[in-house]
């Protein structure tokens, strides 16, 4: 399989990672040179296989619905690179 | 005392209990040679002023009954600690200080631990030769120019040259073993779930494992007894019955079947690691432990599966750096402009690439021939293990194909790189403890380890196995100080 600059930027814009056409094509090289790679995988026949989504055999736990911490706006707002009072800045939005 | 930081981290804390050394002598000896090592560059961000006035504080009303008394100690910069700067190796956290800390490191400074610094590791944990880092690759103690392995690589550096006693990394794909592996020091990845996960800059959740680095299997023992603790702040702590490691640790392993797995003969592999495999099995036999031949049929599949699964969840959880809540932003015409730049520049080559992966194998149309694909081999090689283990109690293997590399010698073939971890990726994914000591040295005289894999929550036997045989192995670290002038 192969994959070509088209799909890379989509990939990109998926990614929310912009790319000017010199990377996209060392990332068209880097990918397609992994995915030969992994393609080793369709060796393997999988049809009766159950998926393994979580090393750790145990159910989630429940707690109790408690608020434990509490007023950690101005710890939560501390490392934004632009805040106004109590929010968070980003730009413009709405015209 | 001179020779303040050549002793061990058990000989540390015995010189300390017995009042025969201070906290503050002993942070200065470690604040003192880090300081002489600055060409390493294992520290990203030091913290020693901090750290002397806390062992001063110490010493005032020292707690001897702790199990780290006023123990210096620096951490991979992958630990969350509370007001001071934790960067994962990225430019994006550059700034970031976090305003919590995390599970494991607060286990070990309510152990009288004193932090003096956090150390360098590729960019959120993602490579194999620290090389990754924003802040610069990293030395090798052992030899100028040599990687110091990854992505634990300032850790295994600062351990290995003796800048701090003990440290802690973090595992996805071979994170701790392989650093240890490439500088002739201790690393345990433990089973999954078994320490925290809380406040740890993730990278792969299902892999992601913390651990500690030694200078010997007894001090790892030690430290792990500390940080393996369940936490009801991460969903996938388990509740287990954890030893107290370092009281229970024995040389005694009569009779205990290891298990020697054909497949791990890989091709091209270098006659150097298959003759120290062959002298491991000789220890293992002199010990006391009886050595059997097993399969483990889906080996070669484990590297593939990684490189899906990995990406796959490194794509989901780094969607949060988005130059809004925390971290670097670089402006944009708009929002979409904004968080399409800020990721541009923030993060580094490798982390894009492993972003760009994952994002495609969980896009739409490719999700089942990719990640499904993978999580069912994923079930496959668990079942390997599985099966190995109705039959052995622990499993030896080489823990790299090569010993380390030079900088500079893989960073433009990422497949060339990624084979350095195809031997520790497929106990990650298992979710399985494994350790590494070292065992030997090639003709270059660079220090290779050998492998210990356990079965899950199964810790004490392989650090019991690695115990017994590192007597036997009697290895001895060369370091020749090259970096201090």
């Amino acid at each position: 399989m192969s994959i070509d600059l088209k799909t890379i930027k989509h990939i990109s814009k998926l990614s929310r990672i912009s790319v000017d056409e010199k990377k996209a094509e060392k990332l068209a090289g880097d990918l397609n040179s992994i995915f030969d790679f992994i393609e080793k995988l369709n060796e393997l026949k999988t049809d009766n296989v159950e998926p393994l989504t979580s090393v750790a055999e145990t159910t989630l736990k429940l707690r109790s619905d408690e608020v434990k911490s509490k007023n950690l706006r101005d710890q939560v707002i501390k490392n934004s690179p632009k805040e106004n009072e109590d929010y968070f800045v980003v730009p413009k939005v709405i015209e | 005392m001179s020779d303040i930081t050549k002793q061990s981290l058990s000989e540390l804390v015995e010189n300390i209990k017995g009042k025969k050394l201070s906290s503050s002598e002993v942070t200065k000896a470690f604040v003192e040679r880090s300081e002489k090592s600055k060409e390493l560059n294992a520290y990203i961000t030091e913290d020693y002023a901090n750290a002397l006035n806390k062992a001063k504080k110490f010493d005032e009303k020292p707690n001897l009954d702790l199990k780290l008394p006023g123990i210096p100690m620096a951490v991979k910069d992958l630990f969350c600690t509370k007001d001071l700067r934790t960067t994962a190796g990225s430019k994006i956290l550059n700034n970031f200080v976090p305003t919590y800390e995390s599970t494991v490191t607060q286990n070990i400074w309510n152990e009288g631990a004193i932090l003096i610094g956090k150390l360098n590791c590729d960019e959120f944990a993602m490579g194999s030769s620290n090389e990754t880092s924003f802040f610069g690759n990293v030395q090798n103690p052992i030899d100028k120019n040599l990687v110091p392995g990854g992505s634990s690589g300032g850790s295994s550096s600062a351990v290995a040259a003796q800048l701090t006693p003990i440290t802690i990394g973090t595992d996805t794909g071979g994170s701790i073993r392989q650093p240890a592996s490439f500088t002739g020091t201790v690393g345990l990845k433990p089973t999954y779930g078994s320490c925290s996960r809380y406040g740890i800059v993730a990278f792969a959740s299902s892999l992601d494992q913390a651990g500690p680095m030694a200078q010997n299997v007894k001090d790892c023992a030690l430290l792990q007894e500390i940080i393996s603790t369940y936490d009801e702040k991460d969903s996938t702590s388990i509740d287990f019955k954890r030893n107290v490691y370092s009281k229970e640790l024995t040389k005694d392993i009569k009779g205990k079947k290891i298990g020697i797995p054909k497949e791990y003969r890989v091709d091209g592999m270098p006659k150097e690691i298959e003759d120290l495999w062959k002298k491991g099995i000789e220890y293992a036999k002199d010990c006391g432990a009886e050595i059997i031949d097993i399969s483990l049929p889906h080996t070669n599949y484990a590297l593939p599966t990684y490189y899906i699964v990995a990406p796959a969840e490194a794509s989901s959880n780094l969607a949060r750096y988005d130059g809004v809540k925390y971290g670097f932003r670089a402006e944009g015409e708009n929002l979409i402009d904004m968080y399409e730049k800020t990721r541009s520049e923030g993060f580094g080559a490798e982390v894009q690439r492993r972003i760009m992966i994952g994002t495609y194998v969980l896009s739409s149309g490719y999700y089942d021939a990719y990640y499904l694909k993978a999580q069912k081999v994923r079930k496959l090689i668990k079942n390997d293990f599985d099966d190995a283990y109705k039959k052995v109690d622990a499993i030896l293997t080489p823990s790299t194909p090569s010993s380390a590399f030079k900088i500079g010698e893989k960073t433009n073939d990422p497949v060339s790189m990624y084979l350095n971890d195809i031997f520790t990726v497929p106990v990650n994914l298992a979710g399985l403890p494994g350790i590494s000591i070292p065992a030997g040295h090639d003709a270059k005289g660079y220090p290779l380890g050998l492998q210990i894999i356990g079965k899950a929550f199964d810790e004490q036997n392989i650090l019991n196995i690695a115990y017994a045989m590192e007597e036997k192995i009697n290895f001895k670290n060369n370091i020749t100080d090259w970096w201090i002038k």
